[in-house]
């Protein structure tokens, strides 16, 4: 065989793999678009879920995925923004430094059934605190530190340094000058990094359900008082979200509507998803163009 | 190299030397700074006079900008630059452990070489600084935002928009916008790192204009990599080559009669 | 009218410049920064901890746990604990996904970056991030009602396999090592190709003879990372693979793995049993392996900067 033909199945054999990559995903994404749809309604979005009858819907879970998720950002993203400006304005070149980028790497590559397992032990467990909601937000922030930490870093280390010059030069302090100049300048960057972690988070359910548990006390959405057990904004609540019930009711449910309810719930999801990365662009985007705006 | 050496010392003034009767805002006394290993600047001395232009001038690499971010301390921002000497500043020498760096660099400021105007308003550029300082009031801020615009001559391109992005203005604007924001933390001293270099010919004239007018209220150093400039506007001249400050005199002098011929070899180009 | 004070007073650290927001704002990020330190150690020893009892408290034996293929912990005569079926399940889904998903994922890349570097990227690039939003109960979930059936009628077997495992994952990391590798082969000096094109070698060669053997250790890291996360998957698998406790004779035989077993009994085990704390000792053992991981990449990256 002489190297041109040799050349033109090569270049066959690439374009075929990517044609399978596309594929692939205009596969899954048929499959749970059009088995989604049928079963999504109104009332699937809006009825509790049933143990055993058909008919249930996935209101408390979608309430409980997005409670989650806020509670979870509400730790991680102070955390994460902080953590990732000490690695880009202050650590110093070093044994520390190493230590903590040591840290960072090892906590973005646990596995996520590794971290529900130390949540139940620490979350679950040596607080006595059961399958809670705030438990669940905590083994998930352990989950999405690395990424907040890193988006910042790269965020703050793309400011071009001759804003943080400027500022130093007027005799603006190092704190001052990350809280005016460069974190307002890293934000965008931040934000479109956060939103897509967020994403991340939303679809997580290996880390939840040792943490957050499988279940769901009824709840009254007319009770807003988070000490109450039927609030809904009870952080000390077990709750089942989205992707932790699609996985419950494939392997452990009752139901006879397991199909319908999981393609509802798992289009719901990867909707969500979606949505949450074309938002993170879109805002991305917009922001960057306000800032440099040269109107 | 050695005769280089020597001149140096012979021509480095002395206050007493009685030619330099004017005050002395800056004295820089055996300066050496090191990047490392690497030493940038052997071991100058040399006096700034207060209320004139001081123009540093040589080849890239000389040292010329890295004494002069050394003036306010942007060296700090280098991890393993360190500086050895004084450079005193009424007495006191800024180089030392103790000196509060921030307060230090509202009263030397620094202009860069490519214009850095914040991603904010023209107006918000100027009050950035001001507001951290503590100026809290509206009054005061309008006040100082129109004065420093107008001594650095770009009140009246900019009066009607300051509310508008300062990325929308001319990079000559955007250099002078930055000048008036180190003017209005009212310094004693502006450092400028070739400030004109990226502009084009009708805003570098606007820009050394500026320069000269400045004069009368602050002590100017300036690097330029620019001949024309540094003889235009300058009162006195220090040629930096290879860490070494090689011969400082009056503008005048340097540019019409060196002491020393690499000097001479470098303004009429041919080096450097 | 500060200038009126000597320079002295102006200029000089005081106490006061020390307390202010500056050193506020420095422990609050280096508080951060002690969370994710405290964090990391906090789970190796606690995990360290509650891995080992099984052994210490409990009495089992460590090789016993490694190498026997017997898995009877409620036997309530004569319990067994050998986990060697899991983790042999483990890394046989994981190998044989990584052993898809890396030809796959590199022929991607080669193809965004080589073949077709203007419209292929903009196409496969969005692909491959949309394949990464899908969260792993979705895979699990189509796996288990499409692939499943699919593999019962038309392969054989149960459907409930070892190849329904790989399948799943591997295209679950295919988008971890499209991206690295399209990132090691983009990030390649652009002398590299063109001294081999004025050789005259075809595309092909260039690609088999210089790019390829250019970016192997990035390659290399690519196709770990994507094996570190099917290792550590576990519901989209648990979902798939049937978790069955013998030794799989076959690649359409059920199996099961060290995740799935932990994601399945977890909950139904009494916290502080013998048989609970075996699956701590399973955690562990993922734990360990992700360290593993870890080193191998370092081993890798420092090859790289030579």
């Amino acid at each position: 065989m002489n190297s041109k033909t040799a050349d033109r199945i090569a270049t066959g054999v690439f374009i075929a793999i990517a044609l399978i990559i596309v594929a692939v995903l205009a596969g899954l994404f048929s499959y749970i678009f059009i088995n989604g749809f049928k079963n999504i309604s109104l009332e699937f979005l809006t009825t509790p879920s049933s143990n055993v009858r058909a008919g249930g819907g996935i209101r408390d879970q979608l309430f409980n995925s997005f409670y989650i998720l806020f509670i979870t950002m509400l730790i991680t993203v102070p955390i994460g923004i902080g953590g990732g400006v000490y690695m880009a304005e202050y650590a110093k070149p070093g044994k520390i430094t190493d230590l903590i980028r040591t840290c960072i790497e090892v906590l973005s590559s646990l596995p996520s059934i590794v971290i529900g397992m130390f949540g139940l032990l620490v979350f679950v467990n040596t607080t006595g605190w059961g399958y809670t909601i705030l438990g669940g937000a905590l083994a998930l922030t352990i989950f999405n530190l690395p990424t907040m930490v890193r988006t910042t870093e790269d965020a703050i280390r793309a400011v071009p340094r001759d804003l943080k010059e400027a500022s130093l030069a007027l005799g603006i302090t190092h704190w001052h000058t990350i809280k005016t100049v460069i974190l307002p300048t890293a934000f965008p960057s931040i934000l479109t990094g956060g939103i897509l972690a967020a994403g991340r988070v939303f679809g997580e359910a290996a880390a939840l359900l040792f943490t957050a548990g499988l279940s769901t006390p009824r709840l009254d959405y007319t009770n807003w008082n988070p000490f109450s057990d039927q609030s809904p904004l009870n952080i000390f609540r077990p709750a089942e979200t989205l992707a932790v019930h699609i996985w419950s009711v494939n392997t452990q449910g009752l139901i006879p509507d397991v199909d319908e309810v999981s393609s509802g719930a798992s289009a719901v999801l990867v909707i969500s998803v979606l949505i949450f990365n074309l938002g993170a662009r879109w805002i991305g985007s917009r922001i960057h163009k306000r800032i440099t705006a040269t109107k | 190299m050695t005769a280089v050496k020597e001149k140096r010392t012979v021509d480095v003034p002395v206050p007493s030397d009685g030619e330099f009767q004017s005050e002395n805002i800056l004295t820089v006394k055996n300066l050496e700074i090191y990047y490392g290993e690497k030493r940038a600047v052997n071991g100058i001395s040399m006096d700034i006079e207060k209320n004139s232009v001081t123009a540093l001038i040589g080849p890239s690499g000389c040292g010329k900008s890295t004494f002069l971010r050394s003036i306010n301390r942007m060296n700090d921002l280098i991890p393993g630059a360190r500086a050895a000497g004084e450079i005193l500043y009424e007495d006191l020498n800024i180089l030392s452990e103790n000196i509060n760096v921030t307060a230090l660099r509202k009263e030397i400021g620094m202009v860069f070489q490519k214009p850095n105007p914040f991603p904010k308003s023209i107006y918000d550029n100027i009050t950035h600084a001001l507001k951290f300082a503590g100026i809290r009031k509206k009054s005061m801020l309008d006040e100082m935002v129109e004065e420093s615009l107008r001594k650095a001559a770009l009140w009246d391109e900019v009066k009607d928009r300051l509310d508008r992005s300062a990325l929308s203005l001319s990079g000559g604007q955007q250099q002078r916008l930055c000048i008036a924001r180190t003017i209005a933390m009212k310094p004693t001293v502006i450092l400028l790192d070739e400030p004109s270099s990226a502009l084009d010919p009708i805003s570098n004239a606007k820009v050394e204009d500026l320069i000269v007018d400045l004069k009368k209220d602050y002590s100017i150093v300036i690097v330029t990599h620019n001949m024309q400039q540094a003889s235009r506007i300058s009162d006195k001249t220090a040629f930096f080559l290879s860490g070494d400050l090689v011969e400082y005199d009056k503008t005048e002098k340097i540019f019409t009669n060196p002491s020393v011929t690499k000097t001479e070899e470098y303004i009429s180009g041919r080096f450097g | 009218m500060e200038k009126l004070l000597p320079a002295r007073d102006r200029l000089l650290k005081s106490n006061k410049s020390r307390l202010d927001g500056e050193w506020r704002g420095k422990i609050i990020v280096i508080v951060c920064a002690i969370i994710m330190i405290s964090a990391t150690i906090a789970i190796t020893i606690f995990l360290g901890t509650k891995g080992l009892q099984s052994f210490i408290k409990n009495g089992i034996s460590i090789i016993e746990f490694l190498t026997s293929t017997k898995w009877n912990p409620t036997d309530p005569a004569n319990p067994a604990y050998g986990v060697l079926p899991f983790i042999f399940g483990s890394f046989a889904v994981t190998l044989l996904s990584a052993l898809v998903a890396a030809p796959l994922g590199i022929g991607g890349a080669i193809f965004m970056t080589e073949i077709a570097p203007s419209w292929g990227r903009k196409i496969l690039q969005p692909v491959v991030e949309l394949l990464v939003g899908i969260p792993s109960v979705v895979y699990g979930f189509i796996g288990l009602t499409v692939l499943v059936p699919f593999i019962r009628e038309n392969v054989g077997g149960l459907g409930f396999s070892l190849l329904s495992g790989t399948i799943v994952l591997s295209i679950m990391i295919l988008p971890t090592i499209t991206t690295i590798a399209t990132d090691a082969i983009s990030s390649l000096p652009n002398h590299l190709r063109e001294g081999s094109y004025a050789l005259g070698a075809t595309r092909w060669q260039t690609i088999r003879r210089v790019l390829i053997p250019a970016a192997l250790p990035s390659l290399l890291t690519a196709i770990i990372l994507g094996m570190a996360r099917a290792f550590g998957e576990a519901l989209a698998v648990q979902m798939v693979i049937g978790n069955v406790r013998d030794l799989p004779t076959s690649i359409l035989d059920a199996s099961a793995t060290l995740t799935t077993i932990i994601t399945l009994n977890m909950g139904h085990t009494t916290y502080g049993s013998v048989e609970n704390n075996t699956l701590w000792s399973m955690g562990l053992i993922l734990l360990i392996m992700s360290f593993a991981f870890i080193l191998l990449i370092r081993y890798l990256s420092s090859r790289r900067r030579l």
